[in-house]
């Protein structure tokens, strides 16, 4: 049901979208479909963070409208339908889409879910990757027909290593949950820490045992519990936790036994967008964000905007609607894409990941962003950020 | 009596005016005012809200200013800095161009995709252009029949009829366009790429890039090159290039199209402007609140003076 209306909204948008100044040839439809993977859960812990009902896809709505309004001047259309699935529905859904002909599929889902996708897709479809953060993604799971616009968990914790090592911060007391994606994470700081010289003096594990969580009191008991568990940690010079499943990070700042900064999954924060972001031309992207979806932006619409960007972006370079002539040239060294971030954003043609800065962001601001200026690279400095060519582990095969 | 009054006041002002250069700054909501001889501050006057394209008309007597977030366009007294009326803009004005008549004005409107075409002497709307996403460089033609327009995110630059306001072409450049200008003779249209960081040099009668200017700067990294502003000398021998955070003003020869030399100025550089005698041409650095003043004909910096908070566009008056 919920589904049916969200299509149902899509199409009338579409006809709503702005019609061509002047009398022009009958454009040519680029199609593409955002496909929304929502795994039933636990609210997340801040009420500030619940996920809006058009998560994702209202990024897709402003990728939609620039794209026409650049489309007018090419006698291009594009369009985006969106679907609603649960993991169990996830692959019918992927289905109906291919045998409706799209060519071109965002995927907001877990990673888990992703690689199925991707290994029911085959070559019958891309798949823009615009959630799952798994290294094992761009690596030994590497599939040739994805798209990585979501950052891996290598790039994010490098982005934030290089900022701490700017800081003279080099001693990590590292929390790691106990679900598979905040091991994924660890993991990555971990490897982050080895390339850039930090060293990890304690790691702990925060169980997840269930329980109440934002009750009434909850407060209390966070007061009590967070200091306890952070005590007795060797000298360090910051927290740093890796809380993907969202259980106990948020609780870490000012709650920790020592009076030390904390980073990863709370406090200090890597990520791709932020909707107090206002440089590089970002306020006015901001604004008609919010004119459209009446929210600030959250990091799910930026990477499908910026992933339905890219292909307008190819659309209108090589001046084509034909999907294997958009799909070589996204995957070309001569793509490039600009995303409000102060440089060009290209492919990495060894795992099909974007390339972009990282923001380091603060709850209301933009702290910094990696790559630091100081972490040079002959290539890209963005390759400073993630697994670099000679580290990769992918080899892409034909996709079975 | 009181017309009287500063009727005479502006007569013996007009020598004075010819001096007086005009930098915007973003966050500080004002306009420094600065003594194009002397090069020394005169004062720092209150103007509206994000002030960002700044232009004079071609007498002199009225002063523009883009307030992008009241949403208008402020027209002050240069003389006095006293707002004497306000312009219809259409929302978030960023940069404009005039005609060289003086009128009208046309405007880039960034947050809502059109150009906004204003008369300035009824202060009347005459027409609202749809263009690409994020409207931002204005250019006009030396004879003022073409209006160009570039797209920050369509990344086109947009030709339009200045007077039946039709666009009839679009040229694709590189990433996010910022600026249009064309050379005094009208023979070459210079439209600057931030990101793409090119300046694509179009014929602009066959609308189409004849050449890219790239830019290479040793122990600068390729991503801080960032084009924005261009001012072209009358003579169209030298190109002058804002390149945004790597600090530096390029000098290109407006002939072969060739850089000769990069001119280190303050951080963030974006737009430009010469005097009229183009003796000087004053740069805004947005990330050092300062001006640099660059000699035209020796190619060096001279001097940078302090000026608001986030510097952004400036224009010198006229003779």
């Amino acid at each position: 049901m919920f589904k049916g209306i969200i299509v149902l909204l899509a199409g009338i948008w579409l006809i709503a979208s702005p019609a061509p100044a002047q009398e022009r040839p009958e454009p040519t439809v680029i199609g593409a479909a955002v496909l929304r993977v929502d795994r039933p859960g636990l609210p997340p812990i801040s009420r500030l963070e619940l996920p809006a009902e058009d998560l994702g896809f209202a990024g897709a709505r402003l990728a939609i409208e620039d794209n026409d309004t650049t489309g007018r001047f090419m006698g291009q259309d594009f369009e985006a339908e969106e679907v609603v699935a649960t993991p169990e529905t996830a692959v019918e859904e992927l289905e109906r889409l291919i045998g409706e002909g799209v060519a071109f599929i965002v995927v907001l889902a877990d990673d888990e879910t992703m690689l199925a996708l991707a290994d029911q897709a085959g070559d019958r479809a891309m798949l823009f990757n615009a959630a799952a953060r798994g290294d094992n993604l761009r690596g030994v799971d590497c599939r040739a027909n994805t798209i990585h616009v979501a950052p891996s968990h290598a790039m994010l914790a490098d982005g934030l290593a290089q900022f701490l090592m700017w800081k003279n911060w080099p001693r990590w007391f590292l929390i790691e949950g106990s679900h598979p994606e905040d091991a994924a994470f660890a993991a990555a700081l971990k490897r982050s820490a080895v390339k850039f010289g930090a060293r990890i003096v304690e790691e702990r594990v925060y169980e997840d045992t269930g329980g109440a969580r934002r009750t009434d009191s909850g407060h209390v008991q966070v007061q009590r519990q967070m200091p306890v568990f952070t005590q007795r940690a060797p000298g360090h010079d910051v927290v740093v936790a890796a809380d993907e499943a969202d259980v106990f990070a948020a609780y870490l700042p000012y709650q920790t036994w020592d009076p030390r900064p904390v980073t990863g999954s709370a406090g200090l924060v890597p990520r791709t967008w932020h909707p107090a972001m206002e440089a590089w031309g970002a306020t006015q992207f901001q604004n008609r964000f919010e004119e459209l979806a009446n929210r600030p932006m959250r990091e799910e619409d930026y990477q499908t905007w910026l992933a339905l960007r890219m292909i307008g972006e190819a659309a209108t370079r090589s001046q084509s609607a034909d999907p294997e002539v958009l799909k070589e040239f996204m995957l070309s060294e001569n793509f490039e894409v600009a995303g409000f971030k102060g440089q060009k954003l290209t492919m990495r043609d060894w795992d099909h990941q974007l390339r972009q800065p990282i923001l380091l962001t603060t709850g209301l601001l933009l702290a910094s962003v990696s790559p630091q200026e100081q972490y040079l690279h002959r290539i890209s400095q963005l390759d400073t950020l993630g697994i670099d060519r000679p580290e990769t582990e992918c080899e892409f095969r034909e996709p079975t | 009596m009181k017309h009287i009054l500063t009727l005479a006041l502006c007569l013996a002002a007009t020598p004075v005016l010819a001096n007086r250069v005009f930098v915007s700054n973003e966050k500080g909501n004002d306009v420094t005012v600065l003594d194009s001889e002397t090069l020394e501050v005169i004062g720092t006057y209150p103007v509206g809200n994000r002030p960002r394209g700044i232009t004079i008309s071609p007498d002199g007597k009225e002063l523009y200013v883009c307030a992008s977030d009241d949403d208008l366009v402020r027209v002050f007294d240069p003389e006095t800095m006293q707002e004497l009326h306000t312009l219809p803009s259409g929302p978030d004005p960023e940069l404009f161009v005039l005609h060289p008549s003086g009128n009208p004005l046309y405007i880039a409107n960034e947050d809502d995709n059109l150009v906004t075409v204003v008369d300035t002497e009824t202060h009347q709307v005459l027409a609202e252009i749809p263009v690409g996403v994020e409207p931002e460089g204005m250019g006009i033609s030396p004879d003022g029949k073409v209006v160009i327009n570039t797209s920050e995110t369509t990344n086109m630059a947009h030709f339009i009829d200045s007077e039946t306001f039709e666009i009839f072409a679009n040229v694709l450049v590189d990433s996010r366009p910022r600026f249009a200008e064309y050379n005094h003779d009208g023979s070459k249209l210079y439209v600057s790429a931030e990101i793409g960081g090119t300046v694509s040099v179009i014929d602009p009668q066959a609308q189409e890039i004849v050449h890219k200017i790239n830019f290479e700067i040793p122990g600068v990294l390729p991503e801080a090159i960032q084009p924005v502003g261009v001012r072209v000398t009358s003579d169209g021998k030298k190109v002058f290039v804002a390149l945004g955070p790597s600090n530096r003003v390029a000098v290109i020869d407006g002939e072969t199209d060739e850089v000769l030399d990069y001119l280190l100025v303050g951080q963030r550089v974006w737009q430009m402007a010469f005097t009229p005698d183009e003796k000087y041409l004053f740069t805004t650095n947005g990330n050092s609140n300062d001006v640099s003043v660059i000699d035209v004909e020796a190619t060096e910096v001279v001097k940078s003076v302090p000026v608001g908070q986030q510097p952004w566009g400036v224009v010198v008056a006229p003779e």
